[in-house]
């Protein structure tokens, strides 16, 4: 691919020259989104996708594609169907025993094939473990650029992709753009857009793609799997109520604060980076950028700043509150209501109050 | 055996500021840091050398001052540390920086042995991108192993390697081959201390300095802006609400305090109310 690199200009230049793509890419066309399935289960990041990829195709007035690979079976099928109803045109199936589990090896190999074969212009995975282990290789297969975790994808006037991200340990935004490469690859974390509207009945067309692929020619082999324990797992992202701590709690044994209020009002509860980097939390419950985006009717946000990090994991929440002691704090100009005030003063009286409105015949104590 | 941990020194985003008024990063004075996501492959990394034996080098690309981070990695205890450094590798995104690494990785084979394992961290604090583990592995053929938690297992006759590996719902585990790149997760191990004989080698230690030509890299064409299919065009601040929070007022007690704060709540979201009666009595 060298002989076709752009000539050596300087970064200001570059970011501004007129976007001429080289002749190889030009057949390159659709919006194609990964349909991520594990378990037989598609990932509902895929349906979010769908969504924002349906908008982008409609705007470029070109197709949206599902593409689904898993075990020959039901599975596959039923995602392709999901895909339809989720605002899918068509949707490619790869079917082979060796894609039933995900690994890289075959998953790479076969969404690279299927790329080279039907080209794509944009190519939308999820930013899971699975959407981030994939879409690394195989951008780096195909020699294209990838943006990862972004939090808007938009068209441009000519048509390129314009992918907006965190930037700088997200303290500012960036929009990016693939110029001369195709497909444009870019990750999308769950939650981060809106889930559209199932629309049932909907109909698509299944196109098959087979792949060479042998379980004797791949090297890594899965010997078992063991599901999460459900004590393990947090429903964060997907919570109506959601309390969270950060610096401002000052002490490990202070976020015990944010773990009463939560069980008070029946919520889950989180933290900002800074308090998993300092391991007071455990990462999965991490509320940000490079933690979880939640969507919450009501999110509680207690001596956290508000960086951009965060903020871009709380945005989707119908109403956000702070209790902070800066009333000139980041997190003041997205919240909708706010206290100044200090966090591990407030929050008992908070949770007390709370604890009368909804339980007011109960005197237990917290057991924390 | 011979392991190669891929490092990146980045600004401690903790102290990261962005200037009030012009919106711009205000780098000046803000220490840097070895990526902390890359500290947990350097600890597997150094645990594995002390078992099987062999060496452990750390590598990096950057600016010559990455120097302090690769001698931050010899006093943790690696054996030997290259760096990368060359004008023509500024502006590159992940892409080209997979080419330089990969590049450097096939010269440390070359000079110094062939490498079993590739380490790298599973994503930096700075980019957040999570790509160029997998970018370096697809680049020298490596199998590519990244999420995981915990290496259970590694057969060096049959150079088998048996792991564990985060996926969305659970752990796999996996058996691979070497040569391979892995990623560790976070938490997966506890960073040891550097012991007293490490500080002492750092401080005296070589870095092996290496130029793009010296890394035997001759297509600079693939190297830095020139080499990155992704351009960032616009850079900015995110736009404020229109309005600031509506503060509500610190009353005469806490308790009163709390009672006007959670009126104001419901006063915003009216049917907030039933739903959080709701969840809060189990339901």
């Amino acid at each position: 691919m060298s002989d076709q690199k752009p000539a050596p200009q300087t970064a200001g230049s570059r970011a501004s020259m007129k976007k001429e793509l080289p002749e190889k890419f030009r057949d390159h066309k659709h919006v194609w989104v990964f349909m991520e399935m594990e378990r037989g289960i598609v990932h509902p990041v895929s349906f979010e996708l769908l969504g924002e990829g349906r908008k982008l195709a409609d705007k470029l007035g070109v197709e949206l594609a599902g593409v689904v690979m898993g075990a020959p079976g039901e599975d596959v099928k039923r995602a392709a169907k999901e895909a339809f109803a989720y605002g899918a045109d068509l949707c490619y199936i790869v079917e082979n025993p060796v894609l039933a589990d995900y690994r890289n090896e075959p998953f790479s190999r076969g969404l690279t094939q299927l790329v080279n074969a039907h080209k794509p212009e944009i190519l939308l995975l999820g930013a899971t473990t699975l959407g981030r282990d994939l879409a690394g290789s195989v951008a780096t297969t195909l020699l294209t650029g990838l943006t990862a975790d972004c939090t808007e994808l938009n068209v441009d006037d000519d048509k390129s992709l314009a992918a907006t991200r965190p930037t700088f340990g997200g303290s500012l935004l960036c929009t990016i753009y693939t110029l001369n490469y195709r497909p444009q690859m870019a990750t999308v974390r769950p939650r981060v857009m809106a889930m559209p509207p199932r629309q049932e009945g909907r109909e698509g067309r299944i196109a098959p793609f087979s792949v060479d692929l042998q379980e004797s020619d791949i090297i890594t082999k899965i010997l078992s799997f063991i599901p999460d324990r459900d004590s393990n797992k947090s429903n964060l992202a997907f919570a109506d109520v959601v309390v969270a701590g950060g610096m401002g709690l000052q002490s490990p044994e202070n976020f015990q604060l944010v773990k009463n209020l939560a069980a008070v009002l029946g919520a889950e509860f989180g933290a900002s980076r800074p308090l998993i980097q300092k391991g007071w939390v455990t990462s999965d419950r991490q509320i940000g950028q490079t933690g979880k985006t939640i969507r919450p009717k009501l999110y509680i946000a207690a001596g956290i700043s508000g960086a951009i990090q965060h903020r871009v994991g709380v945005e989707g929440a119908d109403l956000i509150v702070a209790i902070n002691t800066d009333k000139n704090a980041p997190i003041m100009d997205f919240a909708h209501l706010g206290i100044v005030t200090d966090a591990i003063r407030f929050l008992p009286a908070l949770t007390e109050a709370f604890r009368k409105k909804f339980s007011p015949h109960s005197n237990d104590r917290l057991a924390g | 055996m011979h392991f190669v941990v891929c490092i990146k020194q980045v600004p401690d985003s903790a102290q990261i500021r962005v200037h009030p008024v012009t919106n711009t990063i205000m780098r000046q004075g803000v220490p840097t840091i070895i990526n902390p996501y890359d500290l947990f492959s350097l600890e597997e990394a150094l645990r594995l050398r002390d078992k099987v034996g062999g060496a452990v080098t750390v590598l990096t690309m950057g600016p010559p001052m990455a120097a302090d981070s690769l001698r931050k990695a010899l006093t943790i205890g690696a054996d030997r540390a290259v760096l990368l450094t060359d004008r023509f590798f500024a502006g590159s995104d992940t892409l080209a920086t997979t080419y330089a690494l990969a590049q450097a990785i096939r010269k440390i084979g070359e000079t110094f042995g062939k490498p079993d394992i590739v380490f790298a961290g599973k994503q930096t604090i700075d980019g957040d991108t999570a790509q160029v583990g997998p970018g370096i592995a697809k680049r020298l053929d490596l199998l590519q192993l990244t999420y995981v938690s915990a290496l259970t297992e590694i057969d060096q006759e049959n150079r088998t390697i048996t792991l564990e590996r985060r996926s969305e719902g659970g752990t796999q585990v996996l058996k691979s081959q070497l040569p391979c790149m892995i990623t560790m997760l976070e938490g997966s191990n506890v960073v040891r201390r550097g012991k007293i004989d490490d500080a002492l080698r750092a401080a005296r230690a070589e870095i092996v300095t290496w130029s793009a030509k010296d890394a035997g890299i001759e297509d600079l064409t693939l190297c830095g802006l020139r080499g990155s299919p992704t351009v960032v065009k616009r850079v900015f601040a995110p736009q404020a609400r229109a309005e600031k929070a509506a503060l509500v007022e610190i009353a005469a007690t806490p308790a009163e305090t709390a009672d006007a704060f959670i009126e104001a709540i419901f006063a915003k979201a009216p049917t907030l109310e039933a739903d959080m009666a709701k969840l809060a009595s189990g339901f």
